[in-house]
C-alpha cells in the first residue's frame, strides 16, 4: 500500500512543506462483491478486530461495515478510562489483556494513541466501599493486576485538587489505585486501527447500513443485504455496540441486551490542574482532564432504554454535584459540551464475544458503560474467535449460553453500582 | 427530561418515577416446569426495541404504582399511557405523543 509511516522526523519535514503532502489514512473502496469475512461496526473493537485479522490471521480479503462514519459512534463519544481492576478473574484476564496491548498499541500501529497511564483513582465514601475496595485491592493481587488502598491523605496527595474534609455529604474514606490505568486519545484509537487495517488490505467502507442478513438452506450466513447492495460473506462479526439486538435480530438471534442512552460532558479548557483519573461509583463522578485542557467528565445512564444518543439534563447535573463537591476548585468552571451515546448493557455487566447459534455469525457486544479501555483486547480475542471459529481462553467464559447455565460473570454485584 | 403521564395523578416530571423495563412479561405460572431455556428467557431476555416500545414505570416518589406505557426508542416520545393489567393499546393512525388521558382518582 505504500503508506507514510509517522515519525517526529516526518512531522517536521512535513511542517517545514506547510503539511500539503499527507496521504489520507485509509481508502475510500467501494464495496467488493465478496468478502472472506465481514465486520459489522466500525468503531474501535470492529476496527480493530479486523486489524487483527488481518495481521495475525492472514486474512486479508476483509471489509469492516460502518452505518456513519469512523469513530462516530461511541468511540468518540466515551470518557477514554482505561483500567482492568475487576474483581472476578475472568474479567481481570480480559480487561488485563487489554490493559498490556494498549502499553505498546502506538508502537504497534505507528500511530500515536496518547496511551497516557496516569493513574486511575477510585474513591470509596462509605464502610461498604472500603471493604468492596480492599477486597478488590486483594483479588486483583492474585491475577496479577496492580492495585493498591489509599488512605484519604495518600489520595489527596495524588490526586492535589481533591477535598477530603469531613464536611461534604459523602467524605473520602479512602481509594484503590490503579497506577497502570490512565487514559488514552479515542479518536486516534479509531482512526489508528482504521489506517493499520487499511495498510493490510482491509475495505473500510463508511455510510453502509446493515438492512438485512441473509443465510442459506442450512440456516449459515451468506449475504449481507446493505445500503450499498448485497455483499457477500460466509463469516459476519458484529460489532455495533448499542445497535447489536437490531443487527443480530434480523438473523433470528436474541440476546440478553437492553440498549441505554450514556452521557458525557467537557469544560472549557483550563491549563493542567488534574494529574490522574478519578471515579467515584457511590456519588457518580468520573473525571479526568484532556490534553487539550477540558475536564471530561462521566455522567451515568439514563433510566430507561433508548436509541436517540441524547439523554436528560438531570444526570449530567447529578455527576456535577458529586464533582462540585469533591473538587470545589471546579466550581466556577463552565461546561462546554454534553453528549451521549448508547451503550448495550448485559444482566451482569460483563460482554459477549462468542459464536451465536447462526454458523458463521459472531457477536462481540455487551460492553455497556465501559467498552473502551478493553478496545484492544476485545479486538483481539473477537479476531482469534472469527478466524478459528473456536474462542480464545480468555473470551471462552464470555458466551451467550452463560445466561441459561447459570454461569454469569456478575461484575455487576460486584460493583455495586449502575455501570 | 421526560414528562410522564401517570394514570392516577397526571402529568409528572420523570425524576418522580422509576423505570421498570419491558413490560407484559408474565411470570410463569408453573415455575418448577420451566427448563433452563425458558428461565434465561424470562430473567434477561428483553426485546430492546428499536422502535414502538411497551414498557413499565412506577411512580416511586408519587403515588407509588405500576403503570405500562408505549414510547418511541428513536424519539422518545411517548405514544400512550395505561393501566397495568390492561391490552397494549393499538397505536392510533396519526400518532398524537403525550395526549394526557382522564385523570383517575
Amino acid at each position: 500500500m505504500g503508506k507514510q509511516s509517522f515519525s517526529g522526523l516526518s512531522l517536521i519535514w512535513r511542517g517545514l512543506s506547510r503539511h500539503r503532502h499527507w496521504q489520507n489514512q485509509w481508502r475510500k473502496p467501494l464495496p467488493k462483491a465478496q468478502y472472506d469475512a465481514i465486520i459489522v461496526g466500525g468503531g474501535g473493537h470492529g476496527l480493530g478486530c479486523a486489524y487483527y485479522l488481518a495481521k495475525e490471521h492472514g486474512l486479508t480479503n476483509i471489509a469492516v461495515l460502518e452505518k456513519g462514519w469512523i469513530g462516530g459512534g461511541n468511540t468518540g463519544r466515551n470518557t477514554t478510562i482505561i483500567r482492568s481492576n475487576y474483581l472476578f478473574n475472568e474479567s481481570a484476564a480480559l480487561y488485563d489483556h487489554s490493559v498490556k496491548l494498549w502499553e505498546s498499541l502506538s508502537q504497534s500501529l505507528n500511530y500515536n494513541v496518547m496511551f497516557s497511564p496516569r493513574g486511575v483513582m477510585m474513591l470509596a465514601h462509605t464502610v461498604h466501599d472500603i471493604q468492596v475496595f480492599k477486597r478488590h485491592v486483594h483479588a486483583n493481587r492474585c491475577n496479577g493486576v496492580d492495585n493498591e488502598w489509599l488512605e484519604p491523605a495518600e489520595a489527596k496527595e495524588f490526586c492535589p485538587p481533591l477535598n477530603i474534609e469531613d464536611n461534604i455529604r459523602y467524605p473520602v474514606l479512602g481509594a484503590a489505585l490503579q497506577r497502570r490505568g490512565g487514559t488514552a486519545r479515542h479518536d486516534a484509537v479509531a482512526w489508528g486501527y482504521a489506517r493499520a487495517a487499511d495498510a493490510l488490505g482491509v475495505d473500510i467502507i463508511e455510510n453502509c447500513e446493515v438492512t438485512g442478513i441473509r443465510r442459506d438452506a442450512n440456516g449459515a450466513v451468506e449475504a449481507l443485504q446493505t445500503s450499498r447492495g448485497i455483499i457477500r460473506s460466509r463469516k459476519v462479526g458484529v460489532s455495533a455496540a448499542g445497535h447489536t439486538s437490531v443487527i443480530l435480530a434480523m438473523a433470528g438471534v436474541h440476546l440478553p441486551l437492553e440498549s441505554y442512552p450514556l452521557q458525557a460532558l467537557v469544560s472549557e479548557p483550563v491549563k493542567p490542574v488534574f494529574p490522574c483519573v478519578v471515579m467515584s461509583n457511590t456519588i457518580h463522578a468520573y473525571i479526568s482532564q484532556s490534553d487539550k485542557g477540558e475536564l471530561v467528565i462521566g455522567a451515568g445512564t439514563d433510566a430507561y432504554t433508548s436509541y436517540t444518543q441524547r439523554g436528560a439534563l438531570h444526570v449530567n447535573t447529578h455527576t456535577l454535584d458529586a464533582v462540585c463537591e469533591l473538587f470545589p476548585a471546579f466550581r466556577r468552571l463552565r461546561m462546554m459540551r454534553n453528549w451521549g451515546g448508547i451503550v448495550d448493557v448485559t444482566p451482569d455487566r460483563s460482554p459477549i464475544i462468542a459464536k451465536t447459534q447462526v454458523p458463521g455469525l459472531y457477536v462481540n457486544c455487551g460492553w455497556g458503560t465501559g467498552g473502551f479501555k478493553a478496545t484492544p483486547g476485545s479486538a483481539h480475542v473477537f479476531a482469534w474467535t472469527i478466524a478459528r471459529d473456536e474462542p480464545h481462553p480468555i473470551n471462552a467464559p464470555f458466551t451467550i449460553e452463560r445466561f441459561r447455565d447459570g454461569y454469569l460473570i456478575d461484575e455487576a454485584a460486584a460493583a455495586a453500582v449502575a455501570h | 427530561m421526560l414528562l410522564i403521564v401517570c394514570p392516577y395523578c397526571g402529568k409528572r416530571p420523570e425524576i418522580e418515577f422509576s423505570y421498570g423495563g419491558q413490560a407484559h412479561i408474565a411470570r410463569p405460572l408453573q415455575p418448577s416446569q420451566l427448563d433452563d431455556e425458558a428461565w434465561a428467557e424470562f430473567l434477561y431476555m428483553r426485546a430492546n426495541t428499536k422502535g414502538v416500545y411497551a414498557e413499565r414505570w412506577r411512580h416511586s416518589r408519587g403515588c407509588g404504582r405500576f403503570f405500562n406505557a408505549l414510547r418511541d426508542t428513536t424519539t422518545d416520545h411517548f405514544l400512550a399511557f395505561y393501566e397495568s393489567g390492561e391490552a397494549r393499546p393499538g397505536l392510533p393512525a396519526t400518532a398524537a405523543p403525550t395526549a394526557a388521558p382522564e385523570r383517575k382518582t
